[in-house]
């Protein structure tokens, strides 16, 4: 069972790993992403995510049906949020169920790096100058993409 | 001449001041030539040498042909995460 969606509501990453949990795994492993307040040396006082949601939500598909292809997962559940998010707020989670440690490890690793590279979802910072900009990873300096 | 719908997102919606553009369309016209058309409207300098396009909600190659029933989109560097 797997499952992506962009949602407009706070995200629970225990209601996620509860969806994944099963006997057959011995192991899930889970990433969540929130909202940091620096990025590259500016404060930031809160973020807004859009999404171009018909196909992130299929990008997201394609990126979870390519992890089963390669690490044997096929319980992945993945949520990108999109709205007005505050500091420390959860901004995506990834859920991944696997009889052993390795695939599920390198499966959730391997979904938030597609989700960075592909998938269409966009922030725009709010910083504590009073600044608004939308957040471009192809201008940063580098450290905001660790 | 048809047209194509592109949809526009984020920071592109700003730049062009609006969710879509109207762009003109020969028959047999690539994602290439629609870039082309694009970035030749006022504000386009904002773009990328080769930015993103999706057609029915994938990433588009430059050459592959678009259609004016296409749901194209012109995709800023993507954030998430």
């Amino acid at each position: 069972m797997s499952r992506a969606a962009i949602v407009a509501r706070p995200i629970d990453p225990a209601h996620l790993i509860a969806e994944v949990r099963s006997v057959d795994f011995g192991a899930i492993s889970v990433f969540v992403g929130t909202v940091r307040e620096s990025n590259d040396g500016r404060s930031v006082t809160a973020i807004d995510y859009s999404a171009y949601t018909s196909m992130a939500e299929s990008e997201l598909a394609s990126i979870i049906a390519e992890a089963g292809d390669l690490f044997g997962v096929s319980a992945v559940v993945v949520e990108h949020r999109v709205g007005a998010l505050a500091l420390g707020d959860v901004s995506v989670a990834i859920v991944a169920g696997h009889a052993h440690r390795t695939p599920a490890l390198d499966c959730t690793r391997f979904v938030i790096e597609e989700i960075k590279k592909r998938v269409p979802i966009w922030k725009r910072e709010h910083y504590a100058d009073g600044a608004i900009e939308w957040v471009d990873p192809t201008q940063s300096t580098g450290a905001a993409t660790q | 001449m048809s047209t194509v719908t592109v949809q526009l997102f984020a920071s592109y919606a700003e730049t062009f001041g609006g969710p879509t553009l109207e762009v003109p369309l020969d028959p047999g016209s690539t994602v290439g030539d629609l870039v082309l058309s694009i970035k030749a409207l006022p504000g386009a300098y904002a773009l990328p040498e080769s930015p993103r396009i999706a057609v029915n909600r994938r990433f588009a190659s430059f050459d592959q042909v678009v259609h004016p029933t296409d749901e194209v989109a012109l995709i800023p560097p993507v954030a998430g995460g």
